[in-house]
């Protein structure tokens, strides 16, 4: 089980590290990403008063506006008052939800073109094919968020005062169980489908507003409330808490209890989905 | 002991009956062929036969275990070279090789060894490590065939293994296939819609149509059963009836006179028609014209579907709505 599993993601692997236009392709991504959303929508920005209307303040005043403003930011979008580096958090989340909409569509493919059946015929346990499909896509995911936060660092992501490498790989394990549990999810879903209009429409339809109903490019507190609701369970405004929480460590202090419970939901999603998932895909795998 | 046995084999997509009640056996290093029109219920049959279809009724057994109860022993000792080339474009020839070896758990040794062979077989040592993507249709088809053998298997189902080949590629896969089953003494099962391959490849034939086996036989033996080869003589005495003189030699089975023609059914035309000449000549008589005509397995198709191959193909009723519905349905 375990040797086919390996050689199986080998192959995964193998297909996208040699497409160099694949490659180019996941470095420009997050590029556009960052720059044009993270830069261009300065939303934080929006909060601040303009130096002429601040002289007219009264003195007393004068220092006390900024320092306000600042904290209301800061409490709004979680611990920073620079909009770039709350969303260069979220698109970590970001990415290894479309990652995962690759894992579907790839067995999609492999159906399509007939790699599939030759699997199928092969003297292997199905749930390795599936686990296969999994670990390939959490590679890739941890493989795009390390690209991303090195891009967003070199834009100007701003860590915290106390950022060390055990919150480096906090952030990195809350987004391993997003992975797991979103690859887990998108794979059972497209098991079954045949054609790849089907499952790209099928990934859009998830893939979006899961996006947008998550703290990854807005703070929640700012939706309408059924909108919050939805937020509430999205594992990604989970993943972008925790990986917020570690970028944003400060020497100020750090609360272990928030996050412990963004993980403690984490750690439920990914298994729950991870082990539903694999047993749904397997099933799929049947024959007719 | 056959290979493989099917029995009453049935598979059934909602209203459409692909495969009907069929059975057959197949001896060990036979090469066994399923010829028909597309649509006929071969590919059906092979994913049965390979386990990636339960057949609704009937039952199968390929090396002696139950495709359905067994599955996972049947996966172990056969090897499918599909329709579709699914060797992996992003890999390169080798890679995928590799592949193929870790899944059939060929020690990393001994696949490096069978690997270079196989290549060498099909030809592709130099183009080993280019990525597939750069292959031919016809190179991709012979890595296919390369890697169906990568872990020895005891039978080979080929499903169309020469579809849209051109003529020149396709003698080499005929002399690969040929070659193993000498070399290797492996069983093979193969399905095409081409005359010729059947008739140069295999030693027994299985006419399938409709989902049904209408005929099953050596190829020599379809052709014979249609009452042999015709010879077609014009003697340069035309005044007499000759019929008599000819049908009192032993090779004749039949003769019908047309015009100055005489029309002669023999079983084993290259052999009959020299003794016949030189029979003639004995009696003095002169032949002006000699014409010999083989049955084709066309003609032997026709005779037991009521259709000709050729015209099956081309046909856009029937068959074409089968083949559709088999391709939704197989997925």
């Amino acid at each position: 089980m375990i040797e086919e599993t390996i050689a199986l993601t080998r192959r995964e692997v193998k297909k996208w590290m040699k497409n160099p236009f694949l490659l180019f392709m996941m470095f420009v991504q997050p590029v556009v990403w960052l720059g044009l959303f993270g830069k261009a929508l300065n939303l934080t920005s929006l909060i601040s008063v303009p130096p002429d209307l601040l002289a007219q303040l009264p003195p007393q005043f004068r220092d006390q506006v900024p320092i306000l403003l600042n904290q209301m930011i800061s409490e709004t979008f979680g611990g920073t008052t620079d909009y770039f580096t709350y969303m260069a958090a979220g698109m970590l989340s970001v990415i290894v939800l479309f990652t995962a909409m690759f894992s579907g569509m790839s067995i999609v493919w492999d159906r399509r073109f007939g790699f599939l059946n030759k699997l199928l015929v092969a003297p292997i346990p199905r749930g390795s094919i599936v686990l296969a499909k999994v670990s390939s896509s959490v590679i890739r995911s941890i493989f795009q968020v390390l690209l991303i936060f090195s891009i967003a660092f070199a834009f100007g992501l701003q860590v915290g005062d106390a950022f060390g490498i055990l919150d480096f790989f906090g952030m990195l394990a809350a987004l391993f169980l997003l992975s797991l549990g979103l690859s887990s999810l998108f794979l059972a879903v497209a098991i079954r489908i045949k054609s790849h209009e089907t499952v790209v429409a099928v990934a859009n339809l998830l893939n979006l507003p899961l996006m947008f109903a998550s703290n990854a490019l807005f703070p929640i507190k700012q939706m309408p409330e059924w909108l919050q609701t939805v937020a509430n369970f999205n594992p990604l405004s989970y993943a972008g808490n925790a990986v917020r929480a570690f970028i944003l460590h400060s020497s100020a202090g750090f609360d272990v209890a928030k996050v412990a419970a963004d993980f403690q939901f984490l750690i439920g999603f990914a298994l729950i989905f991870s082990l539903v998932g694999i047993l749904i895909a397997r099933t799929g795998l049947r024959k007719g | 002991m056959h290979i493989v046995e099917a029995n009453n084999l049935t598979k059934r997509f909602g209203t459409l009956v692909a495969v009907d009640h069929v059975s057959f056996s197949v001896e060990e290093s036979e090469i066994f062929g399923f010829l028909g029109p597309n649509g006929a219920g071969k590919t059906t049959t092979i994913n049965m036969l390979t386990t990636l279809l339960n057949p609704t009724e009937g039952s199968a057994k390929v090396g002696g275990f139950d495709v359905k109860k067994q599955d996972a022993e049947v996966r172990g000792i056969i090897g499918l070279v599909p329709q579709d080339l699914t060797v992996d474009e992003d890999l390169t020839g080798m890679e995928n090789m590799m592949l193929q070896a870790k899944l059939y758990h060929v020690p990393t040794k001994v696949a490096k060894e069978r690997i270079a062979e196989a290549l060498g077989l099909v030809g592709l040592t130099d183009s080993a490590n280019r990525k597939v993507e750069t292959y031919s249709g016809g190179m991709r088809k012979r890595l296919e065939l390369a890697e169906g053998l990568i872990h020895r298997p005891k039978v080979l189902f080929l499903d169309e293994p020469t579809l849209g080949l051109d003529v020149q590629t396709r003698v080499v896969i005929w002399e690969y296939i040929k070659k193993l089953r000498d070399e290797q003494r492996i069983t093979m099962f193969l399905t095409t819609h081409y005359m010729e391959e059947a008739d140069i490849l295999c030693d027994r034939i299985a006419i399938i149509d409709q989902g049904k086996i209408v005929a099953l036989d050596t190829p020599q033996n379809l052709k014979d059963s249609l009452g042999g080869d015709i010879i077609e003589l014009e003697f340069n005495i035309k005044t007499d009836d000759h019929t008599k003189t000819l049908n009192s030699l032993p090779q004749v089975k039949e003769v019908k006179k047309i015009g100055d023609m005489y029309r002669i059914k023999v079983s084993k035309g290259e052999k009959a028609l020299p003794e016949i000449i030189e029979n003639m000549l004995k009696m003095n008589l002169r032949i002006n014209r000699v014409l010999l005509v083989k049955p084709t397995l066309d003609q032997v198709y026709l005779e037991y579907t009521g259709r000709s191959l050729r015209e099956t193909q081309g046909e856009t009723g029937e068959v074409w709505r089968r083949m559709r519905t088999l391709r939704r349905v197989r997925g």
